[in-house]
């Protein structure tokens, strides 16, 4: 089925992100749903840990399409985002039409052309997209890409097609489901910011995040998780830390303690296990000085 | 939300875009259509989702969503405080004064005529600043347009086509296969550079109040150059200049500026400032391999050691930290204050700022670092 009709509401794609193991708001299932229907690309944008990356694997599993990523890095160019030529092996068939080939008898042209064959073109993710589309390309962290490769991305996200000379232009028969994230480390052009819907996704409260853990791991006990939310949220509610834990980092947490054994979240477990949740020397610090006080309920 | 009385739920859809954008999103012609698509997917009847529509549709930063937030609650009469994102409230803007009053300096007034301009100009290179007379400031900021900024540079990720360096086995071999197999000259290639980013940190709290418009020009000879480059302000609190600066004309992107500024001439929390800085641009990518530079006295109201942590950190991320202090260029200076000492440590290069000489000194080792 097509991604566009797929949910009829935006409810019923929050159910069915939430069968995936993705708990979405009502905010974010309002936008993704309005993503799909108006095949308009989505931009998330939040702080590191929030669940930007899985909910493009969640919507990509609602949907049973393939999820195709691209992950974005300084210098990326057309090469690693679209498609490349498999140059040795070209080389490799020329040297194999040489030794086959009875005298100079072959057609230049059409050895050339042969060259130029979809076998030796190395499909990239955005290619990829449009080729297997109805697909979910995730364009990750796409802040850290140069300003001409966003340039790119808004002729592929205007158009959905790819021009590639030698073979001709590949149209996608259904737009992918685009899912693009930034962590704000530059500025994203505001050409490619208007092509898309834009959301920022807020860490979870309470309740919502007590409800994320048990999803996601289901065997842990309720104290325990309950135990580690509210730490982890009141660890975020101190705004000095240079890293507040995202819910990635509740996930890891919870796993490390029960990995550990332990079935309460004390002072000595919470003290021995807490490089899981607090990344810089200078929070675990901070933390540490202040460990009952995090872990008070 | 129902349409007010004679009037069509477009219109009134489309009216509350024009309001968003009169708040200052940046609203454009196809944003309110997809804004309009949208309201009509969810359906207008339905107050929260159209909330959530129209501030996917029209917002493109955490910025927007706050004025978005506020034309909403006033268009619609809603109050929707559970989603409006918690952040301290937004910055009142005070306008000031770029340059100090007249008579400062010297006690010279306007009127005064600068004989023999064009010979004082060397002598006006070196004089300290802080010291100048209104139409000498006037003078040296023409200067400021004769300053041309280099860049410093990195190794490019890409390589290039060159004469010499590696050898470019995909284009050697293109080549032969342009001639059937025929073995042809070894092509080569090499990683080109790209200029680094440079990052200006100027301190206009009170004590540096005489030297922060010839600062804030430097600030703008930088960022009108069209390099990377960012500015930020330091004060009480952190303000990015950086869209002010970038205007062609340095009077306007001053006055620019000086309407963004809110702490003109007040304290200085340096190291909260650097902190801010770090937390909120500098570790997310901004002075990652970037050359930071630091213009302050050193005068701190915080604790020293805080503000030699947050040196440390910004050393830890930047490629090379710069401090330029403008009391260095006079004689007998020493630095002994705290902070300066703090800092110091974590200081790549420690040096003047006072006269348009040692600015021309600055570009040259920014340039080259």
């Amino acid at each position: 089925m097509e991604p566009r009709e797929a949910f009829a509401t935006a409810d019923e794609l929050a159910r069915r992100l939430g069968d995936t193991g993705y708990l979405a708001d009502d905010a974010l299932a309002t936008v993704a749903w309005l993503a799909l229907r108006l095949e308009r690309p989505l931009l998330l944008e939040g702080e590191p840990g929030t669940g930007k990356t899985a909910l493009a694997e969640s919507v990509a599993l609602a949907l049973d399409v393939p999820l195709i990523r691209l992950q974005c890095y300084e210098g990326i160019d057309a090469t690693q985002a679209l498609y490349d030529w498999d140059f040795p092996r070209q080389i490799l068939h020329l040297r194999a039409v040489e030794a086959v080939a009875d005298g100079p008898g072959r057609d230049v042209s059409a050895v050339e052309d042969e060259l130029f064959d979809q076998r030796f073109l190395l499909a990239r993710p955005v290619l990829r997209a449009l080729r297997e589309s109805p697909a979910v390309l995730l364009v990750d962290e796409v802040d850290r890409a140069d300003d001409e490769f966003e340039a790119f991305l808004l002729e592929v996200l205007s158009t959905w097609q790819v021009t590639i000379p030698e073979l001709g232009t590949v149209t996608a028969a259904t737009p992918p489901v685009v899912v693009l994230t930034s962590n704000r480390t530059r500025e994203l052009h505001d050409a490619l910011k208007r092509r898309c819907l834009y959301h920022w996704i807020e860490h979870p409260g309470m309740r919502r995040e007590l409800e994320i853990v048990r999803t996601r791991i289901p065997q842990v006990s309720e104290s325990l998780a309950a135990q580690v939310v509210s730490a982890v949220q009141r660890l975020r509610s101190d705004h000095d830390l240079i890293k507040p834990p995202g819910v990635a980092e509740t996930l890891d947490w919870t796993r490390a303690l029960q990995e550990l054994g332990a079935t309460d979240l004390d002072l000595e477990t919470a003290a021995v296990s807490l490089g899981v949740a607090v990344k810089y020397r200078e929070d675990a610090e901070r933390v540490r000085a202040a460990l009952d006080r995090v872990l008070s309920r | 939300m129902s349409a007010a009385p004679g009037h069509p739920a477009d219109e009134v859809l489309l009216a509350f875009a024009r309001a968003v954008r009169a708040a200052g999103v940046a609203v454009t012609a196809d944003r309110e259509r997809t804004w309009l698509e949208a309201a009509a997917a969810v359906g207008v009847g339905d107050q929260a989702r159209t909330y959530w529509a129209g501030r996917a549709a029209m917002c493109a930063s955490p910025a927007d969503l706050e004025r978005f937030d506020q034309v909403y609650a006033a268009w619609f009469g809603l109050q929707r405080a559970s989603t409006s994102r918690s952040r301290p409230a937004a910055p009142t803007v005070a306008t000031a004064a770029l340059e100090p009053a007249t008579g400062e300096g010297h006690g010279e007034q306007d009127t005064e005529v600068v004989q023999a301009r064009a010979s004082s100009t060397e002598v006006l290179r070196h004089r300290d600043v802080a010291t100048l007379s209104s139409a000498e400031r006037a003078h040296l900021a023409a200067l400021f347009a004769a300053l041309r900024p280099r860049a410093p540079r990195r190794p490019a990720h890409r390589h290039t086509p060159s004469r010499r360096g590696l050898v470019d086995a995909r284009r050697t071999l293109r080549g032969q296969l342009r001639r059937m197999g025929e073995p042809g000259p070894i092509e080569w290639r090499h990683r080109g550079t790209r200029a680094r980013r440079v990052v200006l940190l100027v301190d206009v709290s009170g004590s540096m109040s005489a030297y922060a418009d010839a600062l804030l020009r430097l600030g703008h000879a930088y960022a009108a150059t069209g390099l990377p480059v960012e500015v930020f302000t330091l004060g009480t609190r952190l303000t990015r200049v950086t869209r002010a600066l970038c205007q062609r004309d340095p009077e306007r992107a001053l006055v620019a500026c000086g309407g963004t500024v809110p702490d003109w001439a007040g304290g200085t929390r340096l190291a909260e400032g650097i902190r801010a800085f770090l937390d909120r641009w500098g570790r997310r990518g901004m002075a990652r391999g970037a050359v930071v530079v630091l213009f302050s006295d050193g005068w701190e109201r915080g604790s020293p050691e805080a503000l030699g942590e947050q040196m440390r950190r910004l050393r830890a991320l930047a490629h090379r930290v710069v401090w330029v202090n403008p009391h260095r260029g006079k004689p007998g200076y020493q630095p002994v204050q705290q902070g300066i000492v703090a800092a110091l440590p974590h200081v790549d290069d420690f040096v003047a700022g006072h006269s348009m000489a040692a600015f021309e000194e600055l570009v040259e080792v920014v340039g080259r670092a």
